[in-house]
């Protein structure tokens, strides 16, 4: 199996963008990664689009040939490829294009992940995140997406003593590294009372613990690492990666307040990479609600199990802390356009290990990591990057 | 929702018809063709097995923000249950103000209303819960 690395991202703005069309969004991203990798077209052997539901939010399937053709590429009739894994879309995305060109099948690819959501009401689109959690044996009794995870928060304070102040840490930390990154949907910050004085959505968790609906784009360009340094003189190269998945239905899990195949991924990805958590300076980890993020540092082995609360207040995740968590804004600042989040995680990550992340580098970041969950977690991703020299 | 998506699910939702595994005596709720412990050595081995609907509240969340078949009931508690058999499932919590419910409360499966095709349409049932009793002891 050959080395892959990442030679060239791009992403757009992510907010409530209602003059820009999905189409509009999935090229910028990509025409962006493409000429920040100096590739030409056709030095492309095919696109990995990751989209959990442009059928739902814009009536629209088939997006790979969608892209593939907006970006310019339809004479070249590369293979194009959809990937759906509910939040994970695009993390998934990433892994199938980078086994894709470890296989030696192709050199050059680019993966996209999008997401126009806003061109229907927030109850439906609401409606439509849900969808990847058990419609047959959740949704149907009232069980919302937010609910759900509500419903691992209560758990979580029930068994660890953890507060809502403590979820709340986790929004007012993300606000502030979003407000760093010109591309984040919130760029800024908020106060501790801001997010506890919320209306509520789904008891324990309120408006502010909650990633908002949103529009946009992110994409990377993957190339054989033996070819890499013809384009790039900073090759950041995917040390490891693991995929897992777990029961769809939250109340089937072994555990409720840990997700197994967050640990199984994990576990997966830093065998391959050889690393320990402890090797890791920064990572994107999934915070579609601040529950989520603490659940996702217990599970990677950030902090120990059940201590995520008290490890956010000490700002130990925070910019420059112990391990810097969700340096972007996450999910919950720079926004949560579903199919681009494992792209966008992905982007953050090579602009950080690059040293180009500006206001909100990490000091000598020389080793990252992504982390990106389907459904109620069900589908768990982590990709390890690590500067190729 | 289609009719027959709903209907085909009438023995699950009316009479909490789930499976037990021939080989671990494990109990699954909606029912399953393989046992998620025994694999392949459960296959042929389901049987049918109806839960007594008995159980004890494992967490709970009052849903404020709602879909919009359940708008006019919000806020309303959700919860995921551990049944008797020790199977876990989730559906709404009636009958108890959302303060007054508690982590390892005692309930009973209650038959109940969950919807309808829009304003006119076909009403669709199944279980919820509703509390009974002082919380059971060594509760989950």
């Amino acid at each position: 199996m050959r080395d892959v690395a990442i030679i060239g991202v791009g992403e757009t703005e992510f907010g409530e963008l209602w003059d820009r069309s999905f189409r509009d969004l999935g090229i910028e991203a990509g025409l962006k990664a493409i000429q920040d990798a100096k590739v030409t077209a056709e030095e492309i052997d095919a696109v990995y689009v990751g989209n959990m539901s442009a059928g739902k939010f814009i009536d629209q399937e088939h997006v790979s040939a969608l892209v593939a053709d907006y970006a310019g590429l339809a004479d070249m009739h590369l293979p194009a490829v959809r990937v759906e894994g509910g939040g994970a879309c695009g993390a998934v995305a990433l892994l199938q294009a980078r086994m894709a060109i470890a296989s030696g099948r192709h050199d050059i690819v680019v993966v996209g992940g999008a997401e126009k959501m806003t061109d229907v009401g927030d109850v439906q689109a609401a409606e439509i995140l849900a969808g990847t959690a058990d419609q047959e044996w959740e949704s149907v009794f009232g069980a919302t997406f937010a609910g759900l995870f509500a419903m691992m928060a209560r758990r979580h304070m029930h068994e660890y003593g953890t507060t809502r102040e403590q979820l709340a840490a986790v929004a007012v930390k993300n606000h502030r590294h979003g407000a760093l990154n010109p591309n984040a949907q919130f760029r800024r910050e908020i106060t501790l009372e801001t997010v506890l004085q919320a209306p509520m959505v789904a008891e324990p968790l309120g408006l502010f613990d909650c990633a908002p609906l949103s529009d946009g784009a992110a994409a990377v360009v993957l190339c054989a690492m033996e070819k890499a340094r013809r384009y790039t003189d900073t090759p950041i190269r995917i040390a490891g990666s693991g995929q897992a998945s777990d029961f769809l239905a939250l109340h089937d899990r072994r555990d409720l307040t840990t997700m197994d195949a967050t640990i199984a991924a994990r576990t997966r990805a830093l065998k391959e990479a050889k690393v320990e958590p402890r090797d890791i300076q920064v990572a994107e980890v999934h915070d579609n609600f601040t529950i989520t993020e603490i659940l996702a540092i217990e599970d990677l082995g950030f902090v120990e199990k059940g201590k995520g609360g008290p490890a956010t207040v000490e700002g130990l995740t925070a910019l420059n802390g112990k391990i810097s968590v969700n340096t972007s804004g996450g999910l919950k600042a720079r926004g949560q356009p579903v199919g681009a989040t494992g792209v966008a995680q992905a982007v953050e990550i090579v602009q950080q290990l690059r040293g180009e992340a500006g206001k909100r580098q990490v000091a000598g970041a020389t080793r990252g990591l992504t982390h990106t969950l389907g459904g109620t977690g069900a589908t768990a991703v982590v990709h390890v990057y690590q500067r190729g020299d | 929702m289609a009719i027959p998506r709903f209907w085909r699910e009438i023995p699950s939702r009316y009479n909490l018809i789930g499976t037990k595994c021939g080989n671990c005596g494990a109990v699954d709720f909606p029912p399953r063709e393989v046992c998620p412990a025994c694999g392949r050595k459960s296959v042929g081995k389901m049987t049918r097995h109806r839960l007594s609907g008995r159980g004890t509240v494992v967490t709970y969340a009052v849903i404020h923000d709602a879909p919009s078949q359940f708008e006019m009931q919000k806020p309303y508690v959700v919860a995921i249950v551990e049944m008797e058999e020790g199977v876990r499932i989730t559906s709404q919590l009636i009958d108890v103000d959302a303060a007054d419910v508690r982590i390892g409360m005692s309930v009973q499966t209650a038959f109940r209303k969950l919807g309808q095709e829009g304003d006119a349409g076909v009403i669709h049932y199944g279980y919820k819960f509703r509390p009974v009793g002082p919380p059971a002891a060594g509760a989950p």
